[in-house]
């Protein structure tokens, strides 16, 4: 817990120009810009606690990964920050997250306008059993988005997931027919044609080819012009290559109950975590020896 | 680690056998009496139309198709007997016709509730009473129509609306059989349509929660048209029950073959006539006999076209999620 960052207390003022991103590591502020920030964040599941007071700030227009041991709870976490884990009947969260300086948790918040502004992706590629077209259309159709045209909408979007060459003479067939690569950059599609400021993504290759793989790690750096991105991995490799900040969980076990609790061990740069890991475990698990 | 000689040490036995054991007759026994359970309903369905057939030809070669495919009277056991059949289908269109007015939009939102909306607990209390409900007999509900649906329609008979409804109905009306059968057959759409969309993936509604979707928006844009096949199924199955139902209409409906729609009038079924002309005595060759049969296939070509019509419906508009 000792490299957590605390966000800098004005807040928006660090803008990082787009150019700096040609090398993410150099010219990446010490602090992130605070988009997002978790406060003393603690996750129930009934009566088990899934995670422990996870503080973490989530800079703009960077791409920030979590990495850590299976069960560690970075899911939960990452489910957190747009109140998926609502969905949950047993989740239960205190502490706060805090979206532009408001509370997400907060007693008059809509958790609907809340993913609204905070999209997913998922581990699996999960399309609609539509068409292609209307897998991206339906986003901005049901939020009542103001689109002038739908058609160039779409066209955007896919463009934008890197994925228009390959479906444009295809838009009417059903998602499933892509394959599993076309069809998370069908999803990443469907999540941007809303206009969301804040991107989540649970291991979105963990399903997919190296090829794919590396089409999708291409857009999450182009993406990272517009978007502020959260993203969670089980691949060293890919925490190292896309992400700029790397926060690492692990879980310990509680003496009396035995049960596993995830907590933040360390947060900084990615290059600092990777290269020069100040806790232990962070070490071990990053070469390696554990986990 | 692999040495490069090949292992001779090993035992291998001279001769490879790759032939069964055994014949396994136990295994093709089951085998057998599962392919015969799944054949009787087929060999029964033939049966019936076989059964069918023949006095059906005989009543038509008594009876021409214009004078049975007509709306102009009916009275198969009067003197002299008339076979405008459309006046006992109209009865049956007619009640069925109220009864889905109920149970479709009825049925569909209880499934919805049950799979997007209520919680385990109320689930757990929900789909087992709907259950019970589905297995309450038939003669049950006829008496609930006619000793306490029947008084509270013709009490509270909307003649605010004259003309639109008409009179209040008396003891025996469309309404008050169409209204209970709706009720019967609400828990067989609801919990068909509710399997239906409980087996639609949790992966699609987190995905269009993850876009900002109300429940109401995942509900009616994702989950119906993906569980579309079960939903479509379950009207199907609905409307065969009303179509079918024989009970509640003999009881509720009365007897008189009025060429209607409307609600407040009695009205003979398809069904009601059956069931009538079969347990009175007819004696084998008279034409009453022959007209039971012709009434009955006519069901039974309907309900066929009706599953036919629904099949093509469904691989039409389905939204595959596999
Ligand atoms: N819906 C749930 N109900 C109860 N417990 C849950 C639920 N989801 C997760 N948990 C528990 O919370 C802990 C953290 O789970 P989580 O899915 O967040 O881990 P993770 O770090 O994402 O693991 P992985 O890398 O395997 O995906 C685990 O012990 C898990 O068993
Ligand atoms: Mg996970």
């Amino acid at each position: 817990m000792s490299a957590v960052t605390t966000p800098d207390p004005q807040g928006d003022i660090v803008s990082t120009p787009s150019t700096t991103h040609a090398d993410p590591r150099s010219g990446l502020p010490d602090a992130p810009s605070g988009v997002m920030e978790t406060v003393g964040l603690n996750v129930y599941y009934g009566g088990f606690h899934a995670v422990h007071d996870v503080d973490l700030a989530f800079g703009r227009n960077e791409i920030t990964a979590l990495i850590g041991p299976s069960g560690c709870g970075k899911s939960t976490v990452l489910r957190c920050l747009n109140r998926m884990n609502d969905l949950i009947p047993a989740a239960r969260v205190e502490g706060s997250v805090n979206y532009h300086g408001i509370d997400i948790y907060g007693p008059k918040v809509d958790p609907i306008e809340v993913r609204r502004r905070i999209g997913m992706v998922f581990q699996k590629p999960n399309p609609f059993p539509k068409s292609i077209y209307d897998n991206i259309a339906y986003g901005p159709r049901v939020i009542g988005m103001q689109v002038d045209n739908m058609d160039d909408h779409v066209e955007r979007c896919l463009r934008q997931a890197a994925l228009w060459d390959e479906v444009k003479d295809k838009l009417k067939e059903s998602g499933y027919s892509l394959s599993g690569g076309q069809q998370q950059r069908l999803c990443i599609a469907r999540t941007i044609a809303t206009a969301p400021d804040v991107i989540l993504m649970d291991e979105p290759c963990s399903a997919l080819d190296p090829i794919a793989t590396s089409a999708i790690e291409d857009l999450m750096t182009d993406l990272r012009e517009d978007y502020t991105i959260i993203i969670v991995t089980h691949n060293m490799q890919q925490a190292a290559r896309v992400s700029d900040r790397t926060a690492f969980f692990t879980a310990r076990p509680d003496e009396t109950t035995g049960n596993r609790t995830g907590l933040l061990v360390e947060y900084d740069k990615t290059s600092q975590i990777f290269e020069n890991p100040r806790d232990q475990r962070t070490e071990d698990y990053i070469s390696g020896r554990f986990g | 680690m692999s040495t490069a000689a090949p292992p001779t040490d090993r035992t291998r036995p001279d001769q490879i056998d790759l032939t069964a054991s055994s014949p396994r007759w136990g295994e093709k026994a089951i085998v057998g009496w599962l392919f015969l359970c799944a054949a009787f309903s087929v060999l029964v369905t033939v049966g019936i139309v076989f059964a069918l057939v023949e006095p059906t030809l005989e009543f038509f070669s008594r009876v021409s198709l214009g004078e049975f495919f007509s709306f102009d009277e009916w009275a198969p056991t009067f003197q002299p007997p008339a076979f405008g059949v459309g006046r006992i289908v109209a009865g049956t269109l007619n009640v069925t016709f109220y009864a889905l007015l109920i149970a479709l939009p009825a049925g569909l939102g209880a499934a919805i509730y049950l799979s997007e909306y209520a919680s385990p607990r109320a689930k757990r209390i929900l789909k087992p009473v709907l259950e019970v409900l589905e297995g309450v007999p038939t003669v049950a509900y006829g008496f609930f129509a006619l000793t306490f649906i029947t008084p509270i329609i013709r009490e509270l008979w909307p003649t605010f609306l004259p003309g639109a409804l008409g009179d209040p109905p008396g003891i025996f009306s469309a309404a008050s059989a169409g209204l209970v059968m709706g009720i019967m057959i609400i828990p067989t759409v609801a919990s068909v349509s509710q399997d239906a969309m409980s087996a639609v993936p949790a992966s699609l509604r987190e995905a269009a929660y993850g876009i900002g979707s109300t429940r109401m928006q995942v509900a009616t844009k994702v989950v119906v048209p993906a569980a579309l096949s079960g939903i479509v199924a379950s009207f199907i199955l609905g409307i065969s029950r009303a179509v079918g139902e024989t009970m509640i209409v003999l009881i509720a409906a009365g007897a008189t073959p009025n060429l209607t729609l409307l609600p407040n009038e009695s009205v003979l079924t398809m069904t009601a006539f059956i069931a009538q002309a079969s347990t009175g005595d007819i004696a084998t060759g008279t034409i009453t006999y022959y007209t039971v049969f012709a009434v009955g296939s006519l069901l039974f070509v309907s309900t066929l076209v009706l599953n036919m019509i629904s099949i093509a419906l469904v691989r039409r508009y389905r939204e595959a999620y596999e």
